[in-house]
């Protein structure tokens, strides 16, 4: 196989003491599509953080590309094209919906070239497009902050998709959705798919069954066990790590 | 309607600049020519806290090192004012004979046009950066700021060999064109300078929160952490408006030292930086015409009380400050643009009622 996107090795992070994850190892390719779930505390935030530069390894190394990503600001990590959305919707709640997705897919992120000059219309065009695609289109001049828990976590996965990143971190992204919304929220994932490499954290297992993708487990801060879904459910260490000790 | 909207700004600046001279005393006019000057700094406490989130308790620093600019030149540049080897007086007293070295650029005009704004701005985008960079957020920055602002106050208070220590630069009695400062033509020219600065201020904070540097601003007081995720870096657009507020400040400082005649170490005093920050919250933060509101009002309020009682203002400003918070959290001008009279009418019983679904009204008369 050809070199992976992006490789975590031996990845450790204590916070006081406390391991979030232990000698986490994980390769991830261009065009793969992983789902990761494991119970409460097992570490799946964390690995975010890690990989998107807010929290930074106790020991371990993390590459994107081959490149190291040890000690690489947010923003230029954003910048290189991996892009999070995360567990609660944050959006800009004072911007309108039309304006939190034109400031994700503003090409320039410098300060002084913001100041003078508008977004290219091709930006313009593509802004239109997501907007028409998550349905929020009939929002446009709506304030963030109004919109409806669901549709701050379509506006998120919007603005995320809008960045244009080659990786995309979803966690959580149907917590709080009604099912129909999991539904087509299962589907718009699936759409990006073609062309992104694409993580979900999910604790919903038939948001996991919908997306079909390769499942990976989590438990206390290491990888379990990986395979397709099915496989996984049947797997007793997983069983025991969801459900407890089986009781004789 | 529309028309009239967009005749607003100008009707209102014609009244400032023809009417008020005309209706007002001397004495009246240098109030309102002291309120215009402060509004600038209200408007620049605006930019950095109503819309990127900054709550500044340091902005005296800025207003009053562009009031001891101002001050310098013009004390410098009286003859009056000069002693025996033609240095300004006050530096007899302390035994001073050679002027410090920094005062000796301010005897050029155009050095101290330029400086009154640029050497506030450069402090301010220094003390910013390196406060910025270092990730420092929410109420660390405020009391940094208002730590700031007590080293500044402490220096200048206690440097009479500089700057004449606690009884600051009094300008007034200096000469500028062969007037003197405080003279009643020179206010009434000061009180135009300032009337026509205030609304280029103004322009400039719109510059600055209009378009999408604007909405960067505004991402950045909602969740900056959020902002960097998607690939910006907040610490240039925090460090480029703290700096455009302090230059606002050191303007505001110049305007209001010529209109009062003193600049003083009391300027950069702790309840000064905090009254800036309450004519803003009074106004109605986040907008732009909130803050000049606010901090004509609040000082035309002060003139009033403390007219009639002397002591009573500060209890006053207290209770304006507790009542606006609790009970018009939008400041005044947020109150009226958000139907807050009509729901004042309403609680008395003597609002129209609204229209919600006229369509839904029509069609509820009885079929048959």
């Amino acid at each position: 196989m050809s070199e992976p996107l992006l490789e975590l090795n031996d990845v450790s992070v204590s916070f006081d003491g406390f391991y979030a994850l232990t000698d986490l190892s994980l390769k991830l390719y261009k065009g793969e599509l992983k789902s990761i779930i494991g119970p409460n505390g097992a570490g799946k935030t964390t690995f975010l953080d890690v990989i998107t530069g807010k929290v930074r390894p106790t020991k371990g190394s993390v590459s994107f590309k081959g490149k190291s990503l040890l000690g690489v600001s947010e923003q230029q990590i954003s910048r290189n094209g991996i892009g999070r959305k995360f567990q609660t919707p944050r959006v800009f709640e004072n911007l309108t919906v039309l304006r939190n997705l034109e400031l994700s897919a503003s090409p320039v992120k410098n300060a002084f070239s913001l100041l003078g000059s508008g977004l290219p219309q091709s930006s313009k065009d593509e802004v239109h497009r997501i907007m028409n695609y998550v349905g929020l289109a009939p929002f446009a001049t709506v304030k963030a902050g109004s919109l409806s828990h669901g549709q701050k976590q379509w506006l998120a996965i919007a603005s995320l998709v809008a960045q244009a990143p080659e990786v995309l971190l979803l966690d959580e992204p149907v917590a709080g959705l009604t099912d129909e919304e999991t539904l087509r929220t299962a589907e718009l994932i699936k759409s990006l798919a073609g062309d992104h490499t694409v993580v979900v954290i999910e604790h919903d297992m038939e948001f996991i069954r919908d997306l079909g993708f390769d499942v990976t487990v989590l438990h206390q801060g290491q990888v379990l066990t990986e395979g397709p879904l099915e496989k996984v459910k049947a797997d007793p260490r997983v069983i025991e790590v969801y459900l407890g000790p089986p009781e004789h | 309607m529309k028309i009239f909207q967009r005749l607003v700004p100008w009707i209102l600046l014609a009244i400032a600049l023809f009417i008020l001279p005309a209706a007002l005393d001397d004495f009246r006019l240098n109030l309102f020519g002291r309120y215009f000057s402060l509004a600038i700094t209200a408007l620049a406490i605006d930019l950095i806290w109503g819309y990127t989130g900054l709550l500044s308790l340091g902005q005296g620093i800025f207003f009053a090192l562009g009031g001891y600019a101002v001050a310098m030149y013009l004390m410098l540049n009286t003859k009056s004012l000069a002693g025996g080897n033609g240095i300004p007086k006050f530096f007899e007293n302390y035994g001073v004979d050679q002027l410090p070295f920094f005062w000796q650029p301010f005897w050029s005009p155009v050095f101290t046009l330029i400086a009154l704004w640029v050497i506030p701005a450069v402090v301010a985008g220094l003390v910013g950066w390196l406060i910025f960079r270092n990730r420092i957020k929410g109420v660390y920055f405020s009391i940094i700021t208002q730590a700031a602002l007590m080293v500044f106050f402490h220096f200048f208070n206690g440097q009479q060999k500089l700057f004449d220590g606690t009884n600051g630069l009094k300008t007034s009695t200096s000469e500028l064109f062969g007037q003197l400062v405080g003279s009643p033509d020179m206010q009434v020219w000061f009180y135009r300078l300032t009337v026509v600065l205030l609304p280029l201020a103004f322009l400039v904070c719109r510059y600055f929160t209009s378009g999408r540097f604007g909405d960067a601003l505004i991402a950045i007081r909602d969740d900056e952490s959020r902002l960097r995720f998607a690939g910006f870096n907040p610490v240039p657009f925090k460090t480029i408006v703290f700096l455009v507020a302090g230059a606002l400040c050191g303007i505001s400082g110049a305007l209001y030292t010529v209109q009062s005649g003193i600049v003083s170490p009391q300027y950069m005093s702790i309840s000064f930086s905090i009254e800036m920050v309450i004519w803003v919250a009074v106004g109605g933060r986040g907008t732009l015409v909130g803050p000049i509101i606010g901090a004509t009002v609040v000082n035309y309020l002060r003139s009033l009380v403390s007219e009639a009682l002397p002591e009573a203002w500060l209890f006053v400003q207290g209770a304006l400050f507790i009542f606006v918070v609790v009970l018009m959290p939008d400041g005044i001008y947020g109150w009226i643009t958000k139907g807050g009279f009509r729901t004042f009418l309403a609680a008395f019983g003597i609002a129209k009622p609204a229209k919600t679904y006229p369509k839904l009204d029509k069609e509820a008369v009885p079929v048959d």
